[in-house]
């Protein structure tokens, strides 16, 4: 499947800020709002990491190794 | 023996040959401990009952005619490795409320059955999510060539232990390069196995897909005196690939004719400081190694292995995050929570382009044998520094450290890291890395640097 991700832009901080207030109930968390700076820091960062992952265009049949051998 | 500080196989020579028993040098290990950690606070615990009982069954041993390869030589194991008797903490205030583990982690088991003897056990960074060697509970190790630096993490106490001569021989654990910035930080040999070699049974993960453990020393014939004892089937680690062991020591002197080696440039050439790069120049002139290659993709490599680190690492203390928060090191407890919140379609391509990535890259050895890159982009920094600038970023130390080695065990080579000491400052690491499962290779590799004096490393003056 060809790539799209390479045309949205990054995630904003009011992206950010609203995933942050969504998502934790998913997952049963609440985020501390002494915690949420760093949170929001790390996720910026994580999100740029997997930018670059998701923009990379990969066949539909490359899929992951189920146990992964070197 | 003469030698102030001899290597692990140098006193398992000298055991064998009963010039000196494990009870002596157990005892005189544990002395150093007792005087010396205090400066580089390494150790969580020190195990002297344990241990002199374990010296003794070695003498034991070697008095009725056994020979074991590492007769009465002192180890110790970053304390996420099960050890009867204590809680495997693990970095963490939290896991010292477990129950104490009932048995010894098998690679324990194994390097006791050749004759090495546990004296205790090693501070690391919280639940291995760490680079520097701080840890808000245990305090940060310190780097025995000098004290106001970094040890690297997160075997923290693993290159402590051994840079400062209390335990010739330690085992740690790598996820994204947990042995190598260590040995690189602290002037050490260590060796990351291939993903799947050594079981990791009886120890406490961190992110399955990327784990592996290994040990660090001064020698690379230690590296290879211990990998050995460890390796071998085990169906308690659903990762351990079960292969037969494949010894390395018997040819680590083989030398280096005929190897084909080569720099890695790219991503591995870039945003380090001059050192990292000259350490590397300085070990491919002593190799021979004229070529240059790049890992194709290397940079989304590393940044795959982030995003599998985050979220397999979040997911796995998804429980602790929910109602224990506030009793984690701050600095990784924002990064795990982050990690709980990453949608799964950038796990799953991230773990697609592993499986991309491992068939690019042994095509890359196809030509190959051997590839050089540094193990870390700067030397040292002091404990409590949060940023540096690397190529005129400004960037954070922690998660910024693991930039060469990231891509390496995100496909599980294996990895000999070997010091290099660029001038009468602090050391800085060369990765050697080779094929999957050829550790003999990387092996030999540091081996031969070792013997042509270009790697060594030297116990601190504390």
């Amino acid at each position: 499947m060809p790539p799209s991700d390479s045309s949205t832009p990054p995630p904003d901080d009011a992206a950010l800020d609203a995933y942050i207030d969504a998502a934790p109930v998913l997952v049963g968390l609440v985020i501390d709002p002494a915690y949420r700076d760093g949170v929001k820091t790390h996720l910026r960062a994580t999100a740029a990491a997997a930018r670059l992952v998701l923009e990379f265009p990969l066949d539909d049949e490359a899929e992951p190794a189920p146990v992964f051998r070197p | 023996m003469s030698n102030e500080f001899p290597t692990a196989t140098e006193i398992a020579a000298s055991v064998r040959a009963r010039k000196t028993s494990a009870r002596e040098t157990t005892a005189a290990a544990l002395a150093r401990i007792a005087a010396l950690d205090h400066k580089v606070n390494s150790f969580t615990d020190v195990l002297a009952e344990r241990a002199l009982a374990a010296a003794d069954r070695v003498d034991a041993r070697v008095k009725a005619g056994e020979a074991p390869p590492l007769a009465g030589s002192p180890f110790a194991v970053k304390n996420l490795f099960d050890v009867a008797g204590i809680a495997t903490r693990a970095g963490s205030k939290i896991n010292r409320e477990r129950a104490p583990a009932t048995e010894d982690s098998i690679l324990i088991r194994r390097l006791e059955q050749a004759g090495a003897v546990l004296v205790g056990a090693l501070n690391m960074g919280e639940y291995a999510y760490d680079f520097t060697g701080e840890n808000v509970h245990d305090g940060a190790a310190r780097n025995p060539h000098d004290l106001a630096h970094m040890t690297g993490g997160s075997s923290s106490g693993s290159g402590a232990a051994v840079a400062a001569g209390l335990v010739p021989l330690a085992l740690g654990s790598d996820t994204n390069g947990s042995i190598r910035v260590p040995a690189s930080f602290c002037g050490l040999f260590g060796l990351k196995p291939t993903y799947g070699r050594l079981s990791r049974a009886g120890t406490f993960p961190f992110v399955a897909s990327l784990d592996h453990l290994g040990p660090l020393a001064r020698s690379a014939a230690d590296l290879a005196a211990s990998y050995d004892a460890m390796q071998g089937p085990d169906p308690e680690d659903p990762a351990c690939a079960g292969r037969l062991p494949e010894p390395a020591a018997k040819e680590i002197d083989k030398g280096i004719a005929g190897l084909r080696i080569a720099t890695l440039g790219g991503h591995f050439a870039r945003m380090g400081e001059p050192d990292a790069f000259a350490a590397v120049t300085r070990v491919a002139a002593a190799l021979g190694a004229r070529e240059t290659v790049e890992l194709p993709e290397a940079t989304r490599a590393r940044a795959a292995a982030y995003v599998i680190t985050a979220a397999e690492g979040a997911t796995l203390h998804l429980e602790r995050l929910r109602t224990r928060a506030a009793d984690f090191d701050p600095d990784v407890r924002d990064r795990l929570l982050a990690g709980a919140l990453i949608p799964a379609a950038w796990t799953i391509a991230a773990q697609k382009l592993r499986r991309w990535y491992r068939t690019r890259v042994l095509e890359v050895f196809e030509r190959f044998d051997v590839l050089l890159a540094p193990a870390a982009p700067v030397r040292a920094p002091k404990i409590g520094q949060k940023t540096f600038v690397l190529d005129g970023n400004t960037l954070a130390v922690r998660p910024n450290i693991g930039i060469y080695t990231q891509p390496i065990s995100f496909i599980g080579l294996p990895v000999g890291a070997v010091p290099v000491w660029l001038d009468k400052g602090l050391p800085i690491g060369v990765q050697v890395i080779a094929p999957p499962w050829r550790e003999d290779v990387a092996l030999r590799v540091a081996y031969a640097l070792e013997r042509g004096g270009v790697s060594t490393a030297p116990v601190a003056a504390l």
